[in-house]
């Protein structure tokens, strides 16, 4: 088997992914009633992909995703607010400047160690928050971006309470990015992408021109958490300063912990389990639910990330040992 | 103007103190901690609970928050910490955030969520005014001069214990080269172990100092952790005076900034730290020859 059949073996489409695709679409149906956190999941799950695409595959530790996020948000907001009230217009138009953004913000990331940049990323994102904030006529400052109205999708189909036409509506453009992040790591591209993580030093020596790899999937991958950020806006009528926390970052992170790195699909589970514990947590004890969420972290961390998501290793000493070194 | 510099300086000391505990752990285990600030505010609550419920002398309850800070620091190297080291960095840093997060959630728990109040001795109250009646009128707060003092008294114990005790060379070797120095028969566990503890007691005692300054509540962790990361990834690891005047620069800017522009906030402190990071991405003030 010569490495291009290889290759395209791994990106093939397995008939398990189109049932779980259709079980989501599904999903705002059978769960009607859910469709609200249904339609959130769906969203922190593309947010989830993104910064996979960074972390994952690229290998870039980044603690300030939120900055793309939060710049899709309030360009979609605002969009919205003052010039067309059209939600996919909004979201080409949140999309967009969370790409440019990215692709400025991708100078940064090049040269330094990890500390280096995640100081740099960590930076940006507290940048904008401090530029929200000072804007506050722009943005409504610490009071949010209120007044928000949407459209009808499409020019038919209105935005219900029951958020069920956002659910979909958010379900739709995860399905097409995510195909479209799909597509690019099983690209020649994403392959180059693993090189650079795995051991830049000899990605460069083979010929990879690093620089720009980085800059072309730290660019991507902004836009993508644009995306999600303006959805967000949108669905909700809302945007405020805690679009740009740390908080964001680093539940963003945890959620990519949960579901497993370099996986596409660790960013759609990590973001399911992330939110459905936290909703179970937060309803026992609302106030401290960040000391039982650090207990996990540092137990996952402990135990081992890879081991989460393949239950048959528990309690075989053999992948224990690999497990832990 | 003046005024400002001097506060700036002491704000600056304080923040070299709290953050040099991690710019050592950093260059000798390549370990990114979040959760050093957690350390920082144990030794706050520390001195604020024994003052406030025990009235215990404030100059009793700085050593007390150094070895209780310190004490926590080498239970939770030896039990949590050291299977880190050899993993990625990812794995680091989700760690301690877990951590920091579990620290928050605790002092909110233990202590209530409201911000403490340190009832400072009344020698350290108070202000003295020199070249009161010149344009450079230079107020100084009576306990900031003793953190100065205090801390610039530490800045030379250390520097000293680093530069010219055996303990100080083995460190320093560790540093530069953790497995050569193994191999000259230094135990590096164990030097990592006690600078840890001190680092972390360290820490605990620049929470109790500055507790007043730089306000107690639980979220203190998360809020200072950025400055400590600053300090560490602007000042390099390699020594302790790179630490030292980046946190200085960084406190100056910081008081400044604040008090001339207050609504732009920190916005001053983070594009410069990006600015230098893009400039010299290991740290302005690092030695050659070293391992990076």
């Amino acid at each position: 088997m010569n490495a291009q059949t290889s290759l395209l073996r791994a990106a093939r489409w397995q008939p398990l992914e189109l049932v779980f695709w259709v079980l989501a679409f599904a999903s705002p149906w059978l769960l009607a009633q859910h469709a609200l956190i249904i339609n959130e999941i769906a969203i922190v799950a593309l947010f989830a992909v993104s910064l996979d695409l960074v972390l994952g595959y690229t290998g870039i530790v980044s603690l300030g995703h939120a900055a793309f996020w939060g710049f899709g948000a309030y360009s979609a907001a605002l969009f919205a607010k003052h010039i067309h009230p059209d939600p996919l217009l909004g979201l080409a138009v949140g999309m967009a400047a969370a790409t440019l953004l990215g692709a400025v913000c991708s100078l940064s990331i090049m040269r330094g160690s990890d500390l280096t940049r995640l100081m740099v990323t960590l930076g940006t994102a507290l940048i904008l928050l401090e530029l929200a904030n000072k804007f506050s006529d722009l943005t409504g400052g610490a009071d949010g971006l209120q007044g928000v109205i949407m459209g009808p999708l499409l020019g038919q189909f209105e935005f219900d309470l029951m958020g069920q036409t956002s659910a979909w509506y958010s379900m739709a453009v995860l399905l097409v990015l995510f195909v479209l992040a799909r597509r690019l790591v099983h690209a020649p591209l994403g392959a180059t992408l693993k090189a650079i993580r795995d051991n830049r030093l000899r990605a460069m020596a083979i010929g990879i021109p690093v620089t720009a790899r980085l800059a072309v999937v730290y660019t991507v991958a902004a836009g993508i958490a644009g995306a999600a950020g303006a959805l967000m806006a949108q669905t909700t009528g809302f945007a405020s300063l805690d679009v740009f926390a740390m908080d964001r970052s680093a539940d963003v992170m945890l959620m990519l912990a949960i579901g497993g790195v370099g996986w596409l699909y660790g960013g759609i589970a990590g973001a399911v389990a992330f939110k459905l514990m936290y909703d179970v947590i937060a309803n026992i004890t609302p106030q401290y639910w960040t000391f039982w969420m650090g207990l996990f972290l540092v137990v996952l961390v402990l135990v081992g990330r890879e081991r989460l998501i393949r239950p048959w290793t528990w309690f075989s000493a053999k992948a224990r040992n690999e497990g832990t070194s | 103007m003046l005024t400002l510099l001097f506060d700036g300086v002491a704000y600056g000391m304080l923040l070299f103190i709290l953050a040099v505990g991690l710019c050592v752990t950093m260059g000798l285990m390549n370990f990114i901690n979040l959760a050093h600030g957690a350390f920082a505010m144990l030794g706050g609550y520390v001195t604020v609970a024994l003052m406030q419920r025990h009235g215990v002398p404030f100059l009793v309850c700085l050593p007390l928050a150094f070895l209780a800070s310190a004490l926590m620091g080498v239970l939770l190297e030896r039990t949590l910490y050291r299977p880190m080291y050899k993993k990625p960095h990812l794995d680091q840093v989700l760690f301690s955030i877990g951590l920091a997060f579990m620290a928050v959630a605790s002092a909110d728990y233990l202590m209530g969520s409201q911000q403490q109040i340190m009832q400072l001795p009344d020698w350290l109250r108070g202000r003295t005014e020199l070249f009161a009646d010149t344009p450079f009128v230079l107020g100084m707060g009576h306990y900031r001069l003793f953190i100065i003092a205090v801390c610039a008294a530490l800045t030379i114990g250390l520097q000293y214990v680093l530069s010219a005790t055996r303990f100080g060379s083995r460190l320093r070797a560790s540093v530069d080269d953790a497995r050569a120095a193994s191999g000259l028969g230094i135990n590096v566990n164990v030097v990592f172990a006690a600078t840890f503890a001190v680092g972390s007691g360290l820490a605990g005692l620049g929470g109790a100092l500055g507790a007043e300054v730089l306000g107690l509540d639980p979220t203190f962790p998360l809020k200072f952790m950025v400055y400590f990361l600053i300090v560490v990834a602007v000042g390099g690891t390699t020594s302790i005076t790179g630490p030292l005047l980046a946190a200085l620069v960084l406190g100056i800017a910081d008081v400044a900034g604040k008090y001339y522009i207050p609504k732009l906030g920190a916005f001053i402190v983070y594009a410069l730290m990006i600015a230098i990071l893009i400039w010299r991405p290991q740290g302005l003030f690092v030695r050659q020859g070293g391992k990076s």
